[in-house]
């Protein structure tokens, strides 16, 4: 892929704090128009990176480009950041609030009062408008955080833990925002801890630990880069017993096994030689590695050699 | 717009139609009214008890001669103090009053006993006192066989009169310096009063961002020194708006009261006894007053004083907002880090207190000068006419000083906004000003 491919890239960003190297040499591309999980355990620097790409602090040496152009003072309008500590004014009212970060974010005044109508409407809270943070509920004070966020149209929306203390009515709301901005072809980085959002949203990662980059790339190339060639067989029968050398008992139930086999491409033999002995197959499955069996071990393992 | 200008008007607009700022601003004057109005009739309030004095008069010191008082009424009496005191509760007198014959005309101490049930109150017992001493007096010249005419000729009361030495000058009054003191303790109280109370202000305001953690989302679209300087010219300007309502307030509604109650404001110091002005005098002195008042250059003193309460504000609110990004949500935390503020700002009100009355001396010069005093300093030095030369350097250290110190408080806040839950020492603030971006 050219430059233009990429809506951000990071070129060995170092960030030092006076005791602790927060980002360590760090580099990564974002591809545009795509999902983008930015992983890592508490305390491993995504914070700080985040930081670093909506210009709220300056890398100490290394490089970000936005879209092709070095990160400079204008860029704050092209970016949409919902932080994972955040907050309104709550003696404002929603309306005047939306107008103020909207204005903020370079719109003028017509165009933001239109993009507020759209998405007061689009949300069906057009009686929000006069109302203050501090009446609305937690849930609802989060969707008009989620609209000041999107207001300007951002190219590069970031969203830190964007589902905590939502509801799942209201994560699933937010969700399907995110999925149709996304559509419309606003790249989105989102940074969280939690695995099984990923999985389901995200379509390429960067797992940070310790403030370095441990582990980037596809999320389906990456499973399989990581894939142990596990199979999962549900069965009724008796099991032959050359199957213990074609592969690897790792599990044994009744009626189910797991297997692990020296090359994935010899499932079909294996499945085979069981078809052959008459056993009655229910279910066979490769078992793909969970991007939290990932996470967990690349970071344990980054850990033990003191990466 | 720009972004700085979205937020002063923001900060600005909030606060003043939030409905405390507009109870604020109207109740404070009406407080200060009520209360002076309910001072004003405690003040004129007199005794509804009324007693009734038997005086005993052993040593003809009275004379047969005592006005009797409102509610107060007294009667010479010649029964022995015995039967006095045995038929006390039968007859209505609440007190005696004994004069015992004066032994020795040199004696300069003179006991007067007052017997009753009740112990005599303060008013009574100073008005008896002041009656029997002034009597003392008349009878100790008739002993004495003094000569009157030429005793009050003892008594002289002696008044300054300061006199320019270049006799085109205007003259100064016996009411100059008095004036002059008035004016600039007045100035002194409202700058000390107003940096507190908007630089307190801005510091809760900055708090509360960093509490409710709209800060981050704000500093992804300006900058964080806009986002301060911003605060601290919206808050300067409700603080402008604020003093200039109750400079038009406080002189209207206490002409209304004194128009209403028909008494004057003024006269509301501690009563002294026996204060006896000349009403003739008194008209004179006010009219001398308002002279000297209305000939005080008040279109250099009141610019002055809205530079010196700009430049108070900035630097003192600056600062203020630094340690308010330090703080957690936790005030009682921040006091260690509030405490190096005020402490110039009270050392500040004090030598305007030495300044007032010593508006010449080194003290007052160098302190008028040094930017962290100046702001109130200054002010109330300003009705001495102190030399130009003083004015201009104050004015021109005060700004550099406040252009320094806005910008240093602006690396503070920065690092201080974005640091949550750890508890910051001053030395670590020291550090932040140093950091990188």
């Amino acid at each position: 892929m050219t430059d233009s491919n990429y809506i951000l890239k990071l070129d060995n960003v170092v960030k030092s704090y006076e005791k602790q190297i927060a980002v360590n040499h760090v580099s990564f591309n974002v591809p545009k128009g795509k999902i983008f999980g930015l992983l890592g355990p508490n305390g491993a620097g995504k914070t700080s990176l985040i930081r670093i790409i909506t210009t709220i602090t300056r890398a100490d040496e290394g490089t970000v480009w936005l879209d092709g152009e070095k990160l400079n003072s204008r860029h704050p309008e092209q970016i949409g950041y919902m932080p994972e500590e955040r907050g309104l004014y709550k003696k404002m009212k929603v309306g005047d609030h939306l107008m103020y970060l909207a204005q903020l974010k370079g719109l003028s005044k017509a165009t933001a009062k239109q993009e507020i109508d759209y998405w007061l409407e689009k949300f069906q809270i057009q009686d929000w408008w006069g109302k203050k943070v501090e009446e609305l509920s937690k849930g609802m004070q989060q969707k008009a955080q989620f609209i000041a966020t999107v207001i300007h149209r951002p190219k590069l929306l970031i969203l830190d833990e964007p589902f905590s203390g939502l509801d799942p009515i209201n994560a699933n709301l937010i969700k399907d925002e995110i999925d149709e901005l996304n559509k419309n072809g606003t790249s989105i980085i989102f940074s969280t801890h939690r695995m099984e959002q990923v999985e389901e949203i995200c379509d390429n990662i960067v797992l940070i630990n310790k403030g370095r980059n441990i582990l980037d790339g596809d999320v389906k190339a990456i499973k399989n880069q990581f894939k142990e060639n596990l199979f999962k067989i549900d069965y009724e029968g008796a099991l032959p017993p050359e199957i213990g050398t074609m592969a690897n008992i790792v599990k044994q139930t009744e009626g189910s096994v797991t297997l692990q086999l020296p090359d994935a491409k010899l499932s079909n033999q294996l499945l085979q030689t069981l078809l052959q002995k008459g056993i009655y197959i229910q279910a066979f499955n490769e078992i793909l590695p969970t991007l939290n069996e990932i996470f967990i071990k690349q970071v344990e393992d980054s850990n033990a050699f003191g990466i | 717009m720009s972004k700085l200008g979205l937020i002063i008007q923001r900060e600005y607009l909030t606060r003043v139609t939030r409905r405390t700022f507009i109870l604020a601003t109207i109740l404070t004057p009406l407080g200060f009214l009520v209360f002076f109005v309910v001072v004003g009739f405690i003040f004129q309030y007199q005794s509804d008890d009324t007693k009734r004095i038997a005086i005993l008069d052993e040593g003809n010191i009275l004379k047969k001669n005592i006005k009797d008082e409102r509610n107060l009424y007294f009667k010479f009496v010649e029964e022995p103090l015995d039967s006095l005191r045995k038929n006390f509760k039968e007859s209505d007198y609440d007190g005696i009053l004994q004069l015992r014959p004066v032994k020795n005309v040199f004696d300069k101490n003179y006991v007067a006993y007052y017997y009753s049930t009740k112990p005599p109150t303060l008013d009574l017992e100073t008005l008896i006192a002041s009656r029997v001493e002034n009597s003392l007096r008349d009878y100790k010249i008739e002993s004495l066989k003094l000569e009157r005419k030429q005793l009050d000729a003892l008594d002289t009361r002696v008044e300054l009169d300061p006199e320019p030495i270049d006799p085109t000058k205007a003259n100064a009054s016996k009411l100059t310096g008095g004036i002059a003191a008035g004016i600039g303790g007045l100035m002194g109280i409202i700058m000390y009063m107003t940096v507190f109370i908007y630089g307190m202000m801005v510091m809760r305001s900055v708090m509360e961002e960093k509490t409710s953690r709209i800060v981050e989302v704000m500093i992804s679209s300006v900058r964080p020194f806009q986002l301060m300087l911003g605060k601290i010219i919206g808050v300067g300007a409700v603080g402008l708006t604020q003093v200039a309502i109750w400079a038009i307030l406080i002189p209207l509604l206490s002409l209304l009261v004194n128009l209403m109650f028909g008494f004057d404001t003024s006269q509301m110091n501690v009563p002294q006894a026996n204060t006896e002005v000349n009403p003739d005098d008194m008209n004179a002195l006010m009219a001398l007053a308002m002279r000297e008042l209305s000939s005080q250059n008040w279109w250099l003193i009141l610019p002055l004083f809205i530079f010196y309460f700009l430049g108070g504000y900035f630097l003192y609110s600056s600062l203020f907002a630094a340690v308010g990004s330090a703080m957690g949500d936790d005030l009682g935390e921040g006091q260690a880090l509030t405490l190096p503020i005020t402490i110039p700002v009270i050392i500040a009100f004090y030598i305007m207190i030495v300044a007032v009355q010593a508006p010449n001396s080194s003290l007052a010069v160098w302190s008028s000068i040094f930017p962290l005093f100046s702001p109130i300093v200054m002010p109330a030095r300003l009705a001495f006419q102190p030399p130009l030369w003083e004015i201009i350097t104050s004015m021109l250290v005060l700004v550099a000083t406040c252009i320094f110190f806005v910008w240093l408080s602006g690396r503070i806040y920065r690092v201080g906004i974005l640091l949550y839950g750890k508890k910051v020492t001053m030395k670590e603030l020291g550090k932040w000003m140093f950091y990188k971006d």
